[in-house]
């Protein structure tokens, strides 16, 4: 009580504004510190690739050598070319069965539409380990064995099991973007002549593209660095970049790995910038 | 004028309509009613009232759960919405926002396989008939309220429909542009001479725009009239109570022969009207039709009674005054302010008679 009078009666007597948080030391303080505890350890990683030194201790001085050593090294970029291929299927496949499984549960009343909504989020909340093992025993079980198929029909288990995680995500958002429509705008085209398959294609597709945006980016990043699933379904001689950094570090985190990693945080920033803009001019077409 | 009965049939006809939500709850109730070739008109009625369920099972959006809607002489009881010879206003205008004003315009035609230079012709027609000439480029985002309406109705009467529904299209104007849309929206109507079916719970609006209005409620059309009849001789309590105001005066009436009856009343003494009624009844009159005076009106047979004035609404070019006269709720009376200098020239608290002509009475039996 006594402290909370002190320090209303220290607000009182600063002449600060009501809404002028920003001004306050100890807000900046805590916005510095979350920034700080956020991405020290990435910009730590970034600049020690970087840095001419075989341990990842002390700086040495600037290089690009293990830039190029990266780009030598044929098995990392082979697991490289794997992962992006992986997330560029996955997510092609995810969003349109997110878009298709978002629009039944919005658009039908249907008997056990409450059960099918929930199992189609269970994904989301299984830990991913348990669906890794799950999924490696259903493919050991069913002898789909595709290790040793040419590329890339040899990523075939792993897209498989990426699209199954990652799919209800992309639901979930597509989802909630098409909690927005407002129905007369369906009825409106239905009205002026169109059939259901037009009205979707003409009305509710452009409503749910933000939508359609937003789960694919969140299929992809889920998708380039799952290692857990990835882990248990990939065979011998299928590899991703997270499952060969993983085997990298084992011997020894060299600034080969911290340049690699940085490549990937580029990509990811870059392509999140992307969906960002993309995601807000449409947002600007749709406004009102 | 011709005589082909095509043109004489109604061109909507609801045959005892029905519909059921859930297990029990009737939205409507055994409708029936006809809208004539080129008319305007109205449902009116409070919200719940069904007049919204109406309008839908005519565009297709829902369908009876008995009775059959015919419209332009084709029974719609298996026609889909989107096959249906009707176009609708919705009450959000529901203007597609990811195109621009002509292709909101003319989506309809394009739907219907029309060549691409035909769209561009009739979108151009149809914003000049709407007043948005020259804004077909433009994004519903960059449109205030009442343009978006317009590209709604040019969307909708682009197809030439039978009949244009509208559901409520003013309820989202300020009341300036709601003056102004009612006089357009009649005005459009004369020119393009389609039927307009609107649903309004707004009763001037009904009043100024219609040709007929059918007064819902409950999911019952209590009555089927003009605007006039409908103002000066409601069919019941409810109509009188719902259009406009109204003075109810409850007393015990006694047949007195000659087609009069004799009510007595606590405050207007023994009052005699024309009509027929035994036991308790109601008399009422509109607020405009009733007299204020200072001292104790004389005209033969007029119904008067002395109180005083407890409050007074100005409006500007009239006023209301409430008038107590012992008995029941207070009098209405609407004074025109037809001079400038005094405004009503009464104040709180004068002693005042009430009168009015028996004739403008309006007589309900229970």
């Amino acid at each position: 009580m006594n402290l909370m009078n002190r320090l209303l009666r220290r607000s009182r007597r600063s002449e600060m504004g009501l809404l002028d948080y920003h001004r306050r030391i100890w807000l900046q303080v805590t916005v510095a510190l979350t920034l700080i505890f956020l991405y020290a350890p990435i910009v730590t990683l970034m600049a020690f690739s970087f840095n001419d030194s075989k341990r990842n201790i002390v700086w040495r001085g600037f290089t690009f050598k293990y830039y190029e050593k990266a780009a030598d090294n044929a098995e990392l970029i082979e697991a490289f070319v794997n992962s992006l291929t992986i997330a560029a299927v996955s997510t092609f496949v995810s969003v349109i069965l997110g878009a298709l499984t978002a629009y039944v549960l919005w658009r039908f009343r249907f008997r056990g539409r409450s059960i099918f909504e929930g199992v189609t989020a269970l994904p989301v909340v299984i830990p991913e380990i348990c669906m890794g093992v799950a999924l490696m025993v259903f493919f050991a079980r069913t002898g789909f064995n595709t290790g040793n198929c040419v590329w890339p029909l040899n990523l075939s288990a792993i897209t498989i099991a990426h699209i199954a995680f990652s799919f209800p995500f992309a639901a979930i958002v597509i989802r909630a973007r098409l909690e927005s429509f407002n129905r007369e705008l369906a009825e409106s085209a239905k009205d002026l002549g169109a059939n259901e398959f037009q009205v979707f294609r003409d009305i509710v597709v452009p409503h749910m593209k933000p939508g359609l945006i937003a789960g694919g980016l969140l299929a992809f990043t889920l998708s380039l660095d799952d290692f857990v699933i990835t882990f248990f379904t990939s065979g011998p001689n299928t590899l991703t970049f997270p499952v060969k950094i993983y085997s990298m570090v084992r011997f020894s985190v060299t600034p080969e790995v911290n340049a690699a990693s940085t490549i990937l945080i580029v990509i990811t920033v870059i392509i999140t910038a992307l969906a960002l803009r993309l995601q807000n001019r449409n947002n600007m077409l749709q406004a009102g | 004028m011709t005589s082909d009965s095509a043109e004489n049939k109604p061109i909507i006809e609801i045959q005892n309509v029905t519909k059921i939500y859930g297990s029990d709850v009737k939205a409507v109730n055994k409708v029936s009613l006809e809208v004539n070739r080129g008319e305007f008109f109205a449902l009116l009625g409070p919200s719940g009232c069904g007049k919204t369920t109406l309008l839908r099972m005519l565009a297709g959006f829902e369908t009876p759960t008995e009775g059959a809607v015919i419209i332009d002489g084709q029974n719609m009881g298996d026609v889909q919405a989107n096959r249906r010879p009707v176009n609708m206003v919705f009450q959000s205008y529901a203007v597609f926002p990811h195109m621009s004003v002509a292709q909101n315009v003319g989506y309809g035609l394009k739907i219907d396989g029309v060549s691409r230079k035909e769209i561009g012709k009739r979108t151009d027609e149809a914003l000049e008939l709407v007043k948005l000439g020259g804004l077909g480029g433009r994004m519903p985002d960059e449109l205030s309220g009442g343009q978006r309406q317009r590209v709604a109705l040019a969307r909708a009467l682009i197809k030439r429909p039978s009949v244009l529904l509208l559901d409520e299209p003013l309820s989202a104007l300020d009341a300036k542009l709601r003056e102004a849309m009612q006089l357009e929206l009649v005005r459009l109507q004369k020119t393009v001479g389609i039927t307009f079916v609107i649903v309004t719970h707004d009763q001037a609006e009904a009043l100024s725009m219609a040709n007929r209005i059918a007064v819902m409620e409950a999911g019952v059309v209590r009555q089927v009239a003009g605007p006039t009849e409908l103002y000066e001789n409601p069919a019941s309590r409810f109509v009188a109570d719902f259009i406009g105001q109204i003075n109810m005066f409850e007393g015990t009436a006694n047949q007195a022969g000659d087609g009069k009856v004799k009510i007595g009343t606590p405050s207007f003494g023994e009052v005699v009207l024309d009509g027929t009624a035994t036991g308790n009844v109601a008399f009422a009159v509109r607020p405009e039709k009733v007299n204020i005076s200072r001292s104790k009106p004389t005209d033969a047979g007029i119904i008067a009674a002395k109180g005083h004035m407890t409050d007074v609404a100005y409006y500007g070019g009239f006023s209301n005054v409430f008038v107590d006269i012992g008995a029941g709720a207070p009098v209405l009376a609407e004074v025109s302010n037809s001079t400038r200098d005094a405004g009503p020239g009464y104040t709180q608290g004068d002693e005042v008679w009430v009168s009015f002509k028996p004739s403008n009475t309006l007589l309900f039996n229970h």
